[in-house]
């Protein structure tokens, strides 16, 4: 088995619901407390294993905005568990999820130094290590209803855009995902083989915009005033020209 | 990366230290100082221990959590912090039995070895970093093995010079480890002067069109941009590498190479302290400079 999350950056709308249902489940959950600090002063900081960041992809008009959440990707190569000289960090052979022992953490961050993605941040108040469990203390208790055990952060996306299953069963919602919407692996040349995939936002025809017709004939618009009269024939040249084709 | 002063203290003293006694050991096994006494042995034997004891002990003061610290034997087979952890700890009683038995051959080629294969190994803690481009390279273990080396044979070029039993060869031999850590240390600026690895574009996936951070989704410092997010200023850079490479390199071989009058105690003790503050600066350049990858999706273009 080897489980992970599909999120799908088509539909995710960067809510951060997903960061905090994760930080409601796991701070009350076996790897509790995430600790904060000055959770109500000028700074507020803590402990978080979902982070969502916002960004803008190409420019106007073809520009889109871009909503990442980004948690462990419980990689097939995770260095963070191969650089740790504790033992704390470990993979679990069953079912792939990347998990922090606290008890055999010294908090020396060398994991957190070898992870690409930003996935583990030590808890200062601690002294450990602490990451994304996959809600490991969730999706196997029998005592939840079976849709009910699936990690916090999936449960909770309001646009299901967070979808969770076995990446080694080709048939299931995850596999399937990936292979038809062309699911791909974030930072991939690191070479750490990140089990989480993402799913690009779909091709869909842009919403018409308003264009600005030039205007040719004397008048108004600062750009043709500023032209010379050179540029103003050839402007004028060029939408009749254009005006070819129109009816 | 921050550069936390513990890491840079370690670093810098137990190089100096495992530099010291690799000279040691290298003058019992070639003979580099034949009037030395076995009290003079043992006693820069001592002072070698002393600078790996400091550093070392200096190591566990940037762990969050130190009471597990004996843990850190754990994993030697995949981890160069474990083997570190392992190979100084084996270090202490083949270097007390070594200076009891007044510099056996054989624990003399053991100790040196020893002393070369530790350095590696706090080198390859961070070379073996693929997050980090600045350190991922073969010249990370080449300088941190040539700086020990340089700041270890300035130590001991001073040493022999106050215990009098210095030759011509040991200051020969300081000469020429400093000037190839200086070489290796400008290869090595030169070479992560290189643009390389990945991108904002690679990092989120959209590779075929400009990606720039709208928001970071936090409103204040957190353990990732405070521990990966350290930003120094360009000119601040130029100038720190001027200095490490004045003070560690150029000046320390101007007194040593005579140019400054023959090389007496004096002239060992300013090239010493000089190597040592110009591996300090040197250390904290290592920490400034490397930029982390996890710093694309906080909004650099480019590591």
């Amino acid at each position: 088995m080897k489980l992970g999350l599909v999120i799908d950056l088509d539909t995710c709308v960067g809510c951060h619901a997903c960061a905090v249902a994760c930080k409601q489940w796991n701070t009350s959950g076996t790897t509790g407390p995430l600790s904060d600090y000055e959770p109500y002063g000028k700074e507020p900081s803590g402990v978080w294993f979902n982070r969502i960041r916002h960004y803008e992809v190409d420019e106007y008009p073809h520009n889109k905005t871009i909503n990442t959440p980004m948690s462990c990707m419980h990689c097939d190569d995770a260095a963070c568990v191969t650089v740790c000289p504790t033992g704390a960090s470990y993979k679990r052979e069953e079912d792939g999820i990347v998990l922090v022992d606290q008890s055999k953490c010294m908090g020396c961050n060398l994991c957190a130094w070898a992870c690409p993605y930003g996935a583990r941040e030590l808890d200062q108040e601690q002294g450990v290590m602490k990451k994304c469990t996959l809600c490991v203390d969730r999706i196997y208790d029998v005592n939840l209803p079976k849709e009910d055990r699936q990690p916090a952060c999936v449960l909770t996306c309001p646009t299901s855009a967070r979808f969770f299953g076995d990446f080694d069963d080709p048939n299931s919602e995850v596999s399937t995902l990936v292979r038809e919407r062309g699911g791909y692996a974030m930072m991939p040349e690191v070479g750490y083989n990140p089990v989480n995939k993402y799913l690009p936002p779909r091709e869909r025809p842009t919403a018409p915009q308003a264009t600005k017709t030039a205007e040719t004939n004397g008048s108004a618009d600062a750009s043709t005033k500023t032209q010379s009269l050179l540029g103003k024939w050839l402007q004028k040249q060029k939408s009749a020209f254009d005006s070819l084709g129109e009816r | 990366m921050h550069p936390a002063p513990s890491v840079i203290i370690f670093t810098v003293t137990a190089g100096a230290g495992y530099g010291l006694l690799f000279w040691l050991a290298l003058s019992r096994l070639a003979g580099l100082t034949p009037t030395i006494s076995n009290g003079q042995f043992i006693a820069v034997g001592i002072i070698g221990l002393i600078l790996v004891t400091v550093g070392l002990l200096s190591s566990t003061l940037h762990l969050a959590n130190p009471k597990n610290a004996w843990r850190s034997f754990m994993r030697f087979r995949t981890s160069w912090l474990s083997r570190e952890a392992v190979f100084a700890v084996l270090f202490y009683p083949l270097a007390l039995l070594w200076l009891l038995l007044s510099g056996n051959a054989f624990l003399s080629l053991l100790v040196a070895a020893l002393c070369i294969v530790i350095l590696v190994c706090t080198a390859m803690i961070y070379a073996s970093l693929k997050t980090i481009r600045q350190w991922n390279n073969a010249l990370t273990p080449v300088n941190f093995v040539l700086l020990g080396l340089s700041a270890g044979a300035a130590l001991f070029t001073l040493i022999t010079l106050i215990q009098g039993v210095y030759t011509p060869r040991v200051l020969a031999l300081t000469i020429a480890v400093i000037a190839a850590a200086a070489f290796s240390k400008l290869l090595y600026f030169s070479w992560i002067g290189q643009p390389a690895g990945p991108t904002i574009n690679t990092a989120l996936g959209f590779t075929r069109a400009t990606v720039q951070l709208l928001d970071v989704g936090h409103s204040s410092d957190t353990f990732l941009t405070k521990e990966f997010g350290y930003e120094v200023a360009r000119a601040k850079i130029i100038w720190a590498r001027v200095i490490a490479i004045v003070v560690g390199f150029v000046l320390p071989l101007v007194f040593l190479t005579g140019l400054l009058g023959t090389p007496g105690i004096a002239h060992a003790a300013l090239a010493s302290l000089m190597v040592l503050a110009g591996v300090f600066v040197e250390r904290w350049l290592f920490f400034a400079e490397a930029r982390h990858v996890v710093t694309l999706y906080h909004g650099q273009q480019r590591t």
